[in-house]
């Protein structure tokens, strides 16, 4: 309790070759204080992390300069098993859990406790069983402090993945002596019910005397929940302040260094317009259900115009993903789809593509991207296969037509700010957001009528998010381009589309129009239809 | 909805559909007698289901099947090798030979997880070179080193008029341990079937007595099922077909000691791990598991678990082939754990105990069948040897196709 703070990273260099990924960054972070540490994707949050943790790849990479100091000792964290011994947790933004094991199992993974039975006494301690009763009892105790009621035998496999959070959580509160965890993005893929849970969590884990550094994009948590605030920008440090001086939009402005943006809930701003009911229809869904794991949509009906940005909104797990991945054929589904008067043949996924649909896929690391394929290549990749584009015949073979394609995806790159080296450069070494815009290149290689884009800014920084945006409705105003896009950010959708439906338990509740008051969106996130035009009675 | 459950159950089992069927259609045009087949039957499960068990732990480790427990099964021979030489005889000779079994197994099982670990991913392709790989090792040691640098001095096991071990080695000479285990204690099978049922009986109260839950109605009906099961083998109907039956009751109680050991390892620390291990190796290297040193743990028990159920083989075939009774075991015990309805990601005591029967029946029928229907024994015999490979690729290409059709659905989708 001798020193101030409980860790102190001084100075902190790291480079990868020539590459410097962290300049002169240094963190101070006290005793039972929330420290939020800010950055956008490739300011260096990870790299600190990561030497904060001693990951192999920092010491397989030549190490760092500067000086880390826990409690006040100067101390070299050499593995994340010594960073484990020395009190420091981490809740990852993947989630390290086994889904073949119970909540209990892995709260106790590696930390199970045993008792001796006749193959120990002679082969020695590995071979104690397990105490499963007693391990149940911490599970529960740790279960307990996040508010979690659910039972700690349930599997992990097929819990939503809120609860899963917790259960990361959890085990990191389990750990005796733990005296900082760090929370990676944990916000990312809750719902906004859960994410308050979460801060309040938090909160009360500070309250014990445990630091948090947390990591986030989002603001508004930032400033509700953090003590202080270090934000880095390219690897540099910027600024620490304390959230009580600061505010959401100044945050903003250190975070990307752009000034006269104001901030993260306007970043992109497009009129509504209204449709009139002769607009011809682009797309016409009728009592579409999917079968999707975690996003089960039950009885869809909704109607797009050509030419509308058309979203769709809704609570995290209440079906609003499934429909376009129902209606791409990603899986299983049933009902009727029309688009553009003709009729698509669902669970197929290659008819859904020809008729002129494309989609950008909110997982896009394992559906979206070949992540061991070049960026170009990933970008004709449809185009090749379903249209036969940027092919050419040599001898009466068909042959990839390099030149053409290496032309397209530099035009691409320019065009959507891709970050990265060469065309050539592997999809799976980009960052999420630069991921995210390949994505959206080869849907657009289609030449698309109408395009799906699901959860496009999830997990990415306010720039690319910016951008991401910008892009849709350039699209859809120069293009034309139909636009539907589905987003758990309602903001988002707000600020971009024409008409917004939600979703709510795998049906749509409601369309309504992007000026409806809050109180209208509201109820209908909650499954209850908003009256028309008046306040909604009970 | 129904009707998809039953279709996903039928993809998950199909292997072990495919053989049952086959093996009935066998059963018809073999014109063997029950009673025969049930005497064939039970002398291949006692010598084989001790090495098939062996597989289980790599697998829950996540190393898929270990067709290196060739390693082992040389380990085996090795030990018998010098057990002969030194003439103990009998069940001394068994465990004298299972003892020095333990380092010699070990030995290969560390080394070769130590290659494991340098080709994760890749460990079946691995084991099955690794294999081959040893085999010539094995034959150098055999054929030059004893009697040349190591002097061998019984005159039965050398080759006469030339240096190296004879090609057959022969355990039932006076001072072999042939049946050294099996004729400890033989009992006819309906007494058998009590005796192990009685076992059973007092170990699921044991568990129903240690467990929190106290599901009385589970263990209600697993006893009702076990009692109903033990007297309808002494009916004698049932009697007749089993008489020629007389159960080795070591060897079983051997292979049931094994099943228990697979179940009670993975409820202790070490067994947490290796199933953890074989989840993620990501997360278990998170949480602070060594992974590689608890992948060659599973490697060394395998490894030494198979070389016992060698030995087993073994002393119950009498005699076996110095330079091939190595050759097939990791092949066949692979084939007949995959048959059982096992994957290289999952598999369980009784998917090993299930696939060895249907296995060793179609071993026993599909010549016989085969002679009936094309009237030739040549033929017959062609059938076995085909069915041996055929069964191991079917099993293998099989289980692959049925764990990547979800897979490639979804990357056929994506296209």
């Amino acid at each position: 309790m001798a020193a101030e703070y409980i860790l102190e990273m001084k100075n902190i260099t790291k480079k990868y070759g020539e590459n410097t990924v962290l300049s002169n960054v240094s963190l101070k972070v006290r005793p039972g204080e929330i420290h939020a540490l800010l950055g956008e994707n490739g300011a260096g949050k990870s790299t600190l992390m990561n030497v904060l943790f001693g990951m192999p790849v920092i010491h397989a990479t030549g190490g760092y300069s500067g000086e880390v100091l826990i409690d006040g000792e100067k101390t070299v964290i050499a593995s994340p098993h010594d960073a484990m011994l020395k009190g420091i947790g981490m809740v990852h933004q993947e989630f390290m859990l086994l889904p073949g094991f119970t909540i209990a199992e892995n709260i106790k993974l590696n930390r199970e406790i045993t008792k001796p039975n006749i193959m120990s006494r002679i082969f020695g301690s590995k071979l104690e069983s397990l105490d499963m009763k007693r391990m149940a009892e911490d599970a529960r105790r740790a279960l307990d402090s996040v508010g979690m009621s659910i039972s700690e035998y349930t599997m992990v496999r097929g819990l939503p993945v809120g609860y899963m959070q917790f259960v990361e959580i959890a085990r990191e509160i389990d750990k005796e002596g733990v005296r900082l965890l760090v929370f990676d993005e944990p916000t990312a893929v809750l719902t906004e019910s859960e994410a308050e849970q979460l801060l309040k969590v938090m909160k009360n884990i500070a309250a014990k005397g445990i630091a948090i550094i947390f990591i986030t994009h989002r603001l508004d948590e930032v400033i509700s929940a953090a003590d202080n605030i270090t934000i880095l920008r390219d690897g540099q440090f910027v600024a620490s302040c304390a959230a009580s001086e600061t505010d959401a939009v100044r945050l903003a402005e250190m975070m990307i260094g752009r000034s006269g943006e104001s901030g993260e809930f306007s970043l992109v701003t497009a009129e509504p317009r209204e449709f009139s009911k002769d607009t011809p229809l682009a797309l016409k869904v009728s009592h579409l259900s999917v079968d999707m794991p975690g996003e089960v949509v039950k009885d869809v009906s909704f109607e797009v115009h050509e030419g509308e940005i058309f979203g769709i909104g809704g609570l995290a797990g209440q079906g609003k993903i499934g429909v376009p991945n129902g209606i791409m054929g990603v899986y299983e589904a049933e009902g009727d789809v029309e688009f553009m008067g003709q009729k698509v043949k669902l669970n197929d996924a290659r008819a859904a593509l020809s008729s002129g649909m494309a989609m950008v896929s909110e997982d896009r690391r394992g559906v979206g991207l070949l992540l061991d394929e070049s960026i170009e290549d990933n970008i004709v990749f449809n185009a090749m296969q379903i249209n036969g584009d940027y092919i050419k015949k040599l001898l009466g073979m068909s042959q990839k037509d390099t030149k053409a394609i290496r032309k397209h995806a530099e035009d691409m790159i320019k065009e959507l700010d891709i970050r990265c080296f060469s065309p050539q450069q592997h999809t799976g070494t980009l960052s999420g957001g630069n991921q995210q815009k390949v994505c959206i290149a080869r849907a657009l290689t289609m030449k698309p009528k109408m395009l799906f884009v699901s959860e496009p800014t999830r997990g990415i920084d306010i720039g690319a998010k910016k951008l991401v945006l910008e892009t849709l409705v350039r699209l859809n105003r120069e293009q034309g381009m139909t636009v539907v896009m589905v987003s758990s950010e309602l903001m988002e959708l707000r600020s971009i589309c024409d008409n917004i439906a939600i979703v709510s338990e795998g049906t749509v509740v409601d369309v309504l129009p992007v000026d409806a008051p809050d109180a209208d969106f509201g109820l209908a996130m909650s499954g209850i239809k908003p009256e028309r035009g008046g306040e909604a009675r009970e | 909805m129904d009707k998809s459950r039953i279709r996903e159950l039928a993809r998950n089992n199909i292997v072990t559909i495919m053989f049952v069927v086959l093996c009935a259609v066998c059963l018809i045009f073999s014109g063997y007698s029950p009673s025969y087949v049930a005497y064939e039957l039970f002398g291949r499960l006692s010598r084989n289901m001790f090495i098939v068990l062996s597989l289980i732990i790599p697998i829950v480790a996540g190393m898929g099947i270990n067709f290196a427990i060739t390693t082992g099964a040389m380990a085996a021979q090795i030990a018998c090798l010098l057990v002969l030489e030194w003439g103990v005889p009998g069940i001394a000779g068994f465990l004298v030979a299972a003892l020095l079994t333990v380092p010699l197994a070990s030995l290969f099982g560390w080394l070769i997880g130590k290659l494991y670990n340098k080709m994760k991913g890749q460990e079946m392709i691995g084991g099955l070179v690794i294999g081959y790989f040893a085999n010539g090792l094995y034959q150098l040691l055999f054929l030059f080193i004893f009697d040349n640098i190591i002097p061998i001095n019984n005159p039965n096991l050398t080759i006469t008029g030339s240096t190296g071990i004879a090609n057959t080695m022969d355990l039932s000479r006076e001072g072999g341990i042939a049946s050294s285990l099996d004729k400890l204690w033989r009992l006819p099978f309906s007494q058998a079937v009590l005796a192990f049922a009685a076992v059973i009986a007092v170990i699921l109260v044991i568990g129903y007595v240690k467990n929190h839950e106290k599901n009385s109605k589970r263990l209600g009906i697993q006893l009702g099922i076990l009692a109903v099961a033990a007297a309808v083998c002494q009916t004698p109907p049932v009697k007749e077909v089993f008489s020629m039956v007389n159960v080795p009751m070591i060897t079983f109680a051997c292979v049931a000691v094994l099943c228990i050991f697979n179940v009670v390892i993975m409820r202790t620390k070490l067994g947490q791990q290796f199933r953890a291990v074989g989840q993620s190796g990501t997360v278990a290297n998170a949480s602070g598991i060594n992974v590689n040193h608890v992948r060659i743990i599973a490697i060394v028990f395998s490894t030494v678990l198979a070389g016992w159920g060698q030995l087993i083989f073994v002393q119950n075939m009498g005699a076996f082939q110095t330079y091939g009774a190595h050759g097939q075991v990791g092949l066949y015990a692979g084939a007949a754990i995959l048959v059982g309805g096992a994957s290289v990601v999952r598999a369980t005591n009784t998917q090993a105990l299930v696939g060895c029967v249907l296995f060793h029946l179609m071993f026993i029928l599909a010549p016989a069948a085969g002679k009936n229907l094309f009237g030739d024994a040549a033929i017959g015999e062609y059938f076995r040897v085909f069915l041996c490979y055929g069964v191991i690729a079917v099993a293998l290409v099989m289980h692959a196709w049925s764990a990547g059709a979800k897979k490639k659905k979804r990357a056929k989708e994506e296209k």
